[in-house]
């Protein structure tokens, strides 16, 4: 994977990046597309460890943006219906249920020898139970067996060990965004806030974009035959407005602003986290240096990106194109050495 | 939740296989194990957690007899431009005619599979809008629209006998061209996520180089008479070699993503793309030495399906790469220990 290639890329030296480099850091992405004063680069911190899912950001993208159904299935593997994102998908709430305690975590079940189910079994029915006003039996009185000042075991070995991740997925509007290096007619773009957007009057539905894009994002919609994603609400933050999903995310674990400033807030979230024993907290496309110069939508991960449905470590695929033409010239004139080679001598 | 029913009594129900477990490590990905008879797997099975075994990645929307079709045509193409300058200036005018008509049928119909596989046809002018160097599709469309016409200029020119010389000029053009336009399609599939494409890229456009070669040599002998048709026939076991060989070194190289082509339909399509490039090119050789035309014609028909059925293999086993999440998340997450040290 790591030829020569990188170091061509980055040129002599490597220092204050300027111009369309095809990979690594690139403070100004704005700038680097052609705007002279372009505004700070905006885009989103998604805390998943406050994510409640309850998908306002996914009806919140739907109605603002007018996103067409796409099919009302149950999937019948978790509490996610919607699966992934898509061509009519441009927020994704994702669901995980694991055996494993959240570090430092306040359960709130803690029954204190109190048996809800005895209790509904006897109310009314027992004279301990009369009724309504006399609901609380005697603690002594609770069946045996049941763990007076614990919480129930969910699981057969007596674990209890339980947590849900809910995650809201969404373009990560690369600073090295492959759809766009690959799109042949220019209709995917970089705005003046260092997004990237899909003018759909220009898309001619090629479909390359699809397969380029290392977080599978971006998508052709049936029957209409262009690609469509994301926009971090242009039309919005043109206006001045902060996009529609993080407008109604009730939790704020959506956060919409200036990347330098959301990554500032990212990091003190993660030392708070950690100080809070969620050793497991980490971010997630934040580093310039990641393989796509990081993303404009960055998230606070409770585990490995991977269990999310989110690449390791992506790369833009582009960051090889130069050894690929490389390539690609070596072989062209290697066929037409072989196509000399048939005719030198006249094989009889 | 994970399907399990949670009674007092414990778990009850509860479907093994539907858990989200934890880390990297965690689970293993749903993928179907369908393996060629007895066949050892190249890398051992690995371990790997997603998210319920779903892809990372969204597949190619493209069609696979539009876009493989292309692949295929864009190769015979760019060879039989090479066959057709040779043969102009070696006189051997059936090669050079049959080359030369071979070259724009090829080109137009793979220009018809590449619009018509657009979301929006009637857009398909919009390739040529920018000038994108990063876009190999971009690259692709400035290439055929200059070596397209040259083709076809080459071929009305040949077909009215007038014109000649711009006839031969055009000739000579096309086949200064034909070499990049039947590699860079190999560019145009590697410069994407897609596992078993982009990680071939070093060696995939010597593989379609050969392939071309093979399918242009195809079309010569089923067309030329066997006196005109030695180079041809040369062409065809350099093409055969090259597009073999190179192949067994991409797949050696990949490692764990060259197992889709190991798999399955891909690997029924490659195995006879094997087959008929072997045996075309070995039929070749004997129909030169024993003069028959029947020869030569059932070796052409073997090496330009041979050719298609490579190309066909290439892109259904990108495809499955695609949509196992495997692929994507395991060679990753070894890149991501290997530079923990
Ligand atoms: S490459 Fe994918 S994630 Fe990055 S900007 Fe494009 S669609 Fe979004
Ligand atoms: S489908 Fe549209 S946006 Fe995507 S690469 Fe093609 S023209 Fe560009």
């Amino acid at each position: 994977m790591t030829e020569g290639s990188t170091a061509a890329v980055h040129g002599a030296g490597g220092a204050a990046p300027s111009g369309n480099l095809l990979f690594g850091p690139q403070p100004n992405v704005a700038e680097a597309a052609g705007y002279p004063d372009a505004p700070p680069r905006m885009g989103f911190f998604t805390d998943t460890s406050v994510c409640i899912g309850c998908k306002a950001c996914e009806v919140a993208c739907k109605e603002w943006n007018a996103v067409p159904e796409d099919g009302l299935e149950l999937t019948g593997m978790s509490y996610d219906n919607t699966q992934g994102l898509g061509a009519d998908t441009w927020r994704h709430v994702a669901f995980i249920e694991q055996r494993k305690p959240l570090g430092g975590q306040e359960p709130g079940v803690h029954h204190g020898g109190f048996d809800v189910f005895e209790a509904a079994r006897q109310l009314g029915a027992s004279p301990s139970s009369p009724g309504p006003g006399a609901t609380a039996p005697p603690p002594e009185s609770a069946p045996a067996g049941a763990p007076a000042g614990e919480i129930s075991p969910v699981s057969p070995d007596g674990r209890t060990e339980l947590r849900w991740l809910m995650s809201s997925d969404v373009c990560k509007h690369c600073t090295h965004a492959a759809c766009l290096d690959v799109c042949p007619t220019g209709a995917l773009f970089r705005t003046e806030f260092g997004t990237v957007v899909v003018q759909e009057d220009v898309c001619n539905g090629c479909g390359y974009c699809v397969p380029a894009c290392p977080y599978g994002v971006i998508d052709q919609r049936e029957g209409d035959g262009r690609v469509w994603k994301c926009t971090l609400c242009y039309d919005r933050l043109g206006v001045g407005m902060e996009p529609a999903c993080a407008k109604a995310c009730p939790t704020d674990s959506i956060q919409f602003g200036p990347l330098e400033e959301l990554r500032e807030r990212a990091a003190a979230r993660v030392a708070q986290l950690h100080a809070a024993g969620v050793t497991d907290a980490r971010l997630y496309g934040e580093s310039p240096d990641d393989g796509v110069g990081g993303d404009g939508a960055f998230f606070l991960l409770l585990d490995e990106p991977e269990v999310y449905g989110l690449p390791p470590d992506p790369v833009v695929t582009t960051r090889d194109l130069p050894a690929m033409w490389r390539h690609a010239a070596m072989a062209a004139a290697s066929l037409a050495a072989l196509g000399i080679a048939s005719f030198v001598r006249r094989p009889r | 939740m994970s399907g399990s029913d949670v009674t007092r009594g414990g778990v009850g129900g509860s479907q093994p296989g539907r858990d989200a477990l934890t880390g990297a490590r965690g689970g293993r990905g749903r993928h179907r194990r369908r393996r060629g008879r007895g066949e050892q797997p190249m890398v051992p099975e690995a371990r790997f957690s997603s998210y319920y075994g779903k892809p990372v990645l969204n597949k190619p929307t493209w069609k696979p007899l539009d876009i493989a079709g292309y692949l295929w045509l864009g190769g015979l193409a760019g060879g039989s431009s090479l066959l057709a300058a040779g043969a102009q200036a070696t006189g051997r005018p059936a090669l050079a005619r049959a080359a030369k008509l071979g070259a724009a049928g090829a080109i137009s119909a793979s220009l018809a599979a590449l619009v018509h596989d657009l979301g929006r046809p009637a857009r398909f002018l919009n390739m040529l809008r920018v000038f994108k160097p990063t876009s190999p599709m971009n690259m692709g469309s400035w290439l055929l629209a200059g070596y397209a016409p040259l083709t076809v200029a080459a071929a009305a020119a040949e077909v009215t006998g007038r014109y000649r010389m711009l006839g031969a000029g055009a000739t000579a053009a096309a086949a200064v061209l034909g070499p990049a336009v039947a590699t860079y399609t190999a560019v145009l599939i590697s410069d994407t996520a897609v596992p078993s494409w982009h990680e071939g890229y070093r060696e995939m456009p010597f593989v379609f180089a050969g392939s071309g070669a093979s399918a242009a040599a195809g079309l010569a002998l089923a067309c030329v008479p066997t006196g005109q048709a030695g180079p041809a026939r040369r062409m065809a076991v350099l093409g055969a070699a090259l597009e073999m060989g190179t192949f067994q070194l991409m797949k050696r190289r990949m490692g764990l993503v060259a197992e889709p082509f190991e798999q399955g339909g891909p690997h029924k399509l490659l195995r006879a793309a094997e087959l008929l490039t072997a045996g075309g090119a070995a039929l070749s050789a004997l129909a030169g030495r024993r003069g028959s035309r029947p020869l030569a014609v059932a070796a052409g028909a073997a090496l330009l399906s041979g050719s298609a059925a490579l190309r066909f293999g290439v892109f259904h086993a990108g495809v499955a790469s695609a949509e196992d999440p495997k692929y994507t998340v395991v060679p990753q997450r070894e890149r991501l220990r290997t530079r923990a040290g």
